[in-house]
């Protein structure tokens, strides 16, 4: 992951510097660097990477938070696989993981696209608008789409509106619909970050590859699938790695909107990691949760950079 | 009209589309606070006369001047001492070469991924054995904890593209590596410094999972956690209370992202992994 975002760092550089920072003496070796790093790493250590540590160690045991607690060996990870609500989660997540991170992507690609061959004035306004749902805070973002999703919200209205009243209902009420109504919210927060990535990995491809499909007689289509895809790797990488992660760790919208209901049709890890840490008293239980959510955001992460990395035509 | 026109025609019309479908979820809630709760909003509606009252009601019932207040102190907090520490190790990583570099800044990346949901339970548990739950450095010492490596990172990229010139002749010139970094470096840092106090800024106002964990006092709390409690209390009653309770919580970071999206926008890119 470091390589990607590296990579559409330097690629956001002016040209030259790249060749810059590779020519340069790095400087003879310096004891005092460690000096430098002392603070930084005495808090990560401290407050994230060593809780990340102490968590796993909860996971092997059955504790309450009050009482002392009992080694379990992997007693708590067993559970995880075998009870079907746990199991659900996971399966909500992933379902998620195509509402924040495949249809954003996707619609950031098309809208890129149609963006660049418009000539379309006024991109910066444009970009500062999509990019909006990025700035506000997910707590203001559920209650806007809980309204807009009530039974008598603007959306039911619509459709009401249009002739559609025999599909209306309450969407976060519904056991089929809670879950997609709030993976779209997940769209809408995610695909102007997709888009802004995109048009900027645009700028960058050379002119002349355009030209030279055009030259080639390439469609449209084939000029995206030539010219296009293959020069937003990169971006392409960032915004599934983000999106992705994002999908995975979604808390704050499930807790305001849902709260993981109706049932249990809208649960997913966290929202278990927060029941069972900070309710249910099965501190063990939710850390082996949370283990396994960070191990699958560690593994989607170092997938898509190696899916990317093993790219001969970068 | 030429196809040029045409294609430009359609760009401005699905450009609009989704400019709108941007804007309009902020809206309604904007729109809604606007009404008084005896209008009985539903649906689509634009109030017929600009009404700030709900705003006042809201700011009164829900306490959010203290909200506000909490959530500033801890976000600036986190982010001017994650941008001290941060730059003090992004100096080291970008400029100095020593043993181990590569594993320490890996080491330090894979905070750039976890989530809080894997560091949260023990960071209660413990702070609540040593009593610092339910105070402010129950929410600032996990947020530096997990912003230091996004700054890091950050400033490292900065650190990396500044002229190794510069540096070779301050230390040719007999200064420390600390005279070098707050003469030479420091001046230009300015703006890699500012995006990234921003960016840390934003993240830790609309943080939410840590304090709703960690306070438990009324006087403690955010404003996006008195919001969610507040929104709990009153959704069913007064929906446009709730609205205007939202868009108080919403509007300090969305006014700084309008005056600075275009190093905001950057800056969410250099970070790429973290949010």
């Amino acid at each position: 992951m470091t390589e990607v975002v590296e990579r559409s760092r330097v690629r956001a550089d002016a040209p030259g510097e790249r060749r810059q920072v590779r020519v340069r003496a790095p400087g003879e070796p310096r004891r005092v660097a460690y000096l430098y790093l002392a603070p930084a790493f005495l808090f990560y250590l401290l407050f994230a990477f060593g809780p990340l540590v102490y968590t796993t160690w909860l996971s092997f045991f059955d504790w309450d938070g009050l009482t002392v607690g009992e080694w379990v060996g992997i007693e708590n990870y067993r559970k995880v696989l075998e009870d079907p609500d746990i199991r659900a989660s996971f399966v909500h997540s992933f379902e998620l993981i195509f509402f924040y991170a495949v249809l954003p992507v996707v619609l950031g690609l098309a809208l890129a696209s149609v963006i660049t061959h418009g000539r379309v004035r006024g991109v910066t306004f444009f970009r500062a608008v999509l990019f909006l749902p990025q700035t506000v805070a997910t707590v203001v973002v559920a209650i806007a789409w809980v309204w807009i999703y009530a039974p008598d919200g603007p959306l039911n209205k619509a459709l009401d509106a249009v002739g559609l009243s025999g599909i209306s209902r309450g969407w976060l009420g519904d056991f089929n619909f809670a879950l997609p109504a709030l993976g779209l919210v997940g769209t809408w927060v995610m695909f102007g970050l997709c888009l802004v990535l995109f048009l900027a990995g645009i700028q960058k491809i050379p002119y002349s590859l355009y030209e030279a499909a055009r030259v080639d007689g390439a469609g449209r289509l084939r000029e995206f699938f030539a010219v296009t895809l293959p020069g937003l790797r990169g971006e392409l990488a960032v915004a599934l790695t983000l999106t992705t992660i994002m999908a995975l760790r979604t808390f704050d919208l499930i807790y305001v909107s849902t709260n993981g209901g109706p049932g249990t049709s809208t649960t997913v890890p966290s929202v278990l990691v927060y029941q069972n840490a900070f309710v249910n008293g099965r501190v063990g239980l939710a850390a082996a949760v949370a283990v396994v959510l960070t191990a699958l955001i560690f593994v989607v992460a170092f997938a898509i950079t190696r899916l990317v990395d093993r790219d001969p035509s970068r | 009209m030429t196809a040029v026109r045409r294609e430009q025609l359609l760009s401005y019309a699905v450009l609009g589309v989704f400019a709108v479908i941007a804007l309009y979820p902020v809206l309604s809630i904007v729109l809604l606070a606007m009404h008084k709760r005896s209008d009985l909003v539903t649906g689509f509606a634009i109030p017929d006369s600009l009404n700030f009252g709900t705003f006042k009601d809201a700011w009164e019932l829900g306490g959010f001047d203290r909200g506000l207040l909490n959530s500033f102190i801890v976000a600036a907090s986190v982010s001017v001492v994650t941008a001290v520490l941060s730059t003090l190790a992004g100096y080291a990583f970008g400029a100095m070469r020593f043993r181990g570099s590569d594993a320490l800044f890996y080491l330090l990346l894979l905070g750039l991924i976890f989530p809080y949901e894997a560091t949260v339970i023990p960071l209660y548990y413990v702070f609540r054995d040593v009593g610092l739950t339910d105070t402010y450095w129950a929410l600032i010492l996990p947020q530096i904890g997990l912003s230091v490596p996004f700054g890091t990172f950050w400033m490292r990229a900065f650190f990396r593209t500044s002229p190794g010139s510069l540096v070779e002749a301050s230390r040719l010139d007999g200064a420390s590596s600390f005279v070098t970094l707050w003469r030479v470096l420091l001046p230009q840092a300015w703006p890699a410094i500012t995006t990234m106090i921003v960016l840390v800024f934003m993240w830790t106002w609309n943080e939410f999972l840590l304090a709703l964990v960690m306070i438990q006092s009324d006087e403690l709390r955010t404003a996006p956690l008195g919001l969610a409690l507040f929104a709990n209390a009153n959704r069913s009653q007064d929906p446009t209370l709730t609205a205007a309770a939202a868009v108080l919580v919403a509007l300090p970071v969305v006014i700084v992202y309008v005056f600075l999206q275009r190093s905001f926008i950057r800056g969410m890119f250099a970070g790429a992994v973290k949010e």
